[in-house]
């Protein structure tokens, strides 16, 4: 079953088509990339998913339920999540309260049950002993993380996510890689990412989105022989 | 949890020595410190909104005067007895709130300035317009006889000094309590990222009118308890000044701190009375204060308490 659909989704901005007729699936569990080139539309396309940013035309399916019209805070209500290209953390906020902002939202829990859930999701992006700092007194690379972790603790069904890896360092790349192995399966993971490293790594399924329109779709090795992909976006790294 | 222990140990201790100035301090301070403490309330009910929330509005004065006017008109014109005008006066500033807040609420930064200013000179006016019944500018004058709940007669010294109490008790509590809820907390990320708060799921708008309407109510509480405990109510505290005095009250005592609101109040109330005592040009006095605070302490008194080391202040 497709956890998320889009049929004919469509955003532009003045005569710019930013997202252009696209049509989209993702089955349950699976971690599907979207790659494309700069200002292919993907940050776009994905802020219309979860509402963030309205949809002109189109329809936008999640859990089997018709979610079009609904706002964004609806939307993640129903278990997506979704972490920001540009870093948008609580910076005068704890760490701590970043996250549990979020696991407090999802669960009605007891201040202690919050603590641990808290604690063990910072733990798993490796932020556990910084967890009172000031999020804004976080090095850049650790609010990366910390929007990985302010996600993570809303448990989603669907955890999309904006150039995760952008701004972190080789050992925190690998790190990231492993947690997103380790949601591969519970967790339907929709991960824009430039990094193709990480891409091979970790997606099943990759959608390459070009001029705000799906220029091909497939697995890692089909999407590296393509040869529009290489034209348009491959062979340019 | 130590933090909380010492946040409510600092709650405790505060109303402990409130209520022991009473046997301390000479009659004098005894009556304007339970004029403070009622004032307080609406300082504590604004910074709720402004403080916590993060939406600065220039229209309170609107639901202060909603809960003086509930009260004392239920009481002169309708002939009510004290407890059921208070419980008019609280319901008819939440009612005035959940209006105005539902209207405002479509706006954001100055637009929401402007929009509940302009609500609260329209509640002005209105005052101003029934003359008849409230007497305008003049106010009028709720009887004594009538000030009593349980057989107790609100207007005498001690009686009057822990109703202000009791007010400022349950209302400083009740924020206190509220800020550190999953609500509030809430409010507090919807002031730091409302888009990040919206997209971690939060309902961003209906968190801000129970915002609005709870500080609405808070500040209708207090307007209430003023006519009540000083037998007077008047269309200057529905004018513009009463909108900005619980602001300037929450900026000097530090906005979003559950203390600031009084001390505010308090060093507010203290620094005209000493400034009128010196010079008649006291007004001068306070402004210079409030310019050197603003440059100076700009987090307000409990906020730079906050800020040298006391960093677990609520
Ligand atoms: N808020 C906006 N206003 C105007 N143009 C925008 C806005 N957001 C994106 N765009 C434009 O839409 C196109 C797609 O942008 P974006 O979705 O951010 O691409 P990507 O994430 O693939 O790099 C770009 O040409 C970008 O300049
Ligand atoms: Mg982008």
């Amino acid at each position: 079953m497709n956890l998320l659909e889009t049929r004919c989704l469509s955003r532009s901005f003045g005569g710019l088509k930013a997202v252009d007729n696209v049509d989209f699936a993702v089955p349950e569990g699976q971690v599907r990339a979207l790659i494309g080139p700069n200002g292919a539309g993907k940050s776009t396309f994905v802020a219309a998913v979860c509402g963030r940013i309205r949809a002109e035309s189109g329809s936008v399916h999640f859990d089997g339920k018709d979610i079009s019209r609904l706002p964004a805070h609806r939307r993640i209500e129903m278990g997506m999540a979704y972490t920001f290209q540009i870093t948008s953390v609580f910076a005068n906020l704890t760490a701590h309260e970043n996250v549990a902002l979020g696991v407090r939202r999802i669960a009605r829990l007891g201040r202690r049950d919050i603590d641990q859930k808290v604690m063990e999701v910072l733990d798993r992006v490796g932020l556990a002993e910084r967890s009172d700092q000031s999020a804004g007194d976080l090095s850049y690379g650790h609010q990366r993380l910390l929007e990985i972790a302010m996600g993570l603790g809303q448990m989603p069904k669907l955890f999309i996510m904006d150039e995760p890896t952008q701004g972190l360092a080789e050992g925190e790349i690998e790190e990231f890689k492993h947690l997103i192995r380790q949601l591969a399966g519970d967790t339907t993971i929709l991960l824009i990412e430039h990094n193709m490293n990480v891409v091979m790594e970790t997606a099943e399924q990759i959608t390459v989105l070009n001029s705000g329109c799906v220029l091909a779709e497939g697995t890692p090795e089909e999407v590296r022989a393509n040869s529009d992909v290489q034209a348009a976006y491959l062979g340019t790294g | 949890m130590t933090g909380n222990l010492k946040e409510n140990s600092l709650h405790v201790g505060v109303l402990v020595i409130l209520a022991a100035l009473f046997f301390v301090v000479s009659d004098y301070h005894d009556g304007n410190l339970a004029r403070i403490m009622v004032l307080a309330v609406y300082a504590v009910g604004y910074n709720l909104l402004f403080g916590y929330s993060g939406l600065l509005s220039l229209g309170h004065a609107l639901f202060f005067a909603a809960g003086m006017y509930g009260l004392g008109l239920s009481m002169n014109l309708l002939g009510f007895a004290a407890l059921p005008a208070l419980l008019v006066g609280i319901v008819f500033s939440a009612g005035v709130s959940a209006i105005v807040g539902f209207l405002a609420l479509r706006t954001s930064g100055v637009a929401f300035m402007i929009v509940t200013l302009m609500f609260a000179q329209a509640g002005f006016l209105t005052a101003l317009h029934f003359g008849e019944y409230t007497r305008g500018d003049e106010g009028f004058v709720i009887q004594q006889a009538s000030r009593m709940i349980a057989g107790i007669d609100l207007s005498a010294h001690a009686n009057r000094y822990f109703a202000a109490f009791g007010f400022f008790a349950l209302s400083y509590v009740a924020v206190a309590i509220l800020v550190r809820s999953p609500f509030g907390r809430c409010l507090v990320a919807i002031r730091e990222n409302e888009e990040r708060a919206r997209m971690l799921g939060y309902d961003v708008w209906m968190h801000k009118y129970l915002a609005v309407i709870a500080s609405g109510t808070i500040s209708g509480l207090s307007g209430a308890a003023y006519a009540l405990l000083f037998g007077y109510a008047g269309a200057t505290f529905a004018s513009v000044q009463y909108s900005i005095l619980p602001l300037l009250w929450v900026l000097l005592g530090g906005a979003g701190t559950t203390i600031g609101p009084l001390i505010g109040t308090a060093f507010a109330f203290y620094l005209i009375d000493l400034a009128s005592e010196i010079t008649t040009a006291h007004l001068l006095v306070v402004g210079l204060t409030i310019v050197l605070l603003t440059l100076f302490a700009p987090q307000g008194i409990s906020g730079e308490l906050r800020r040298r080391g006391l960093k677990w202040l609520p």
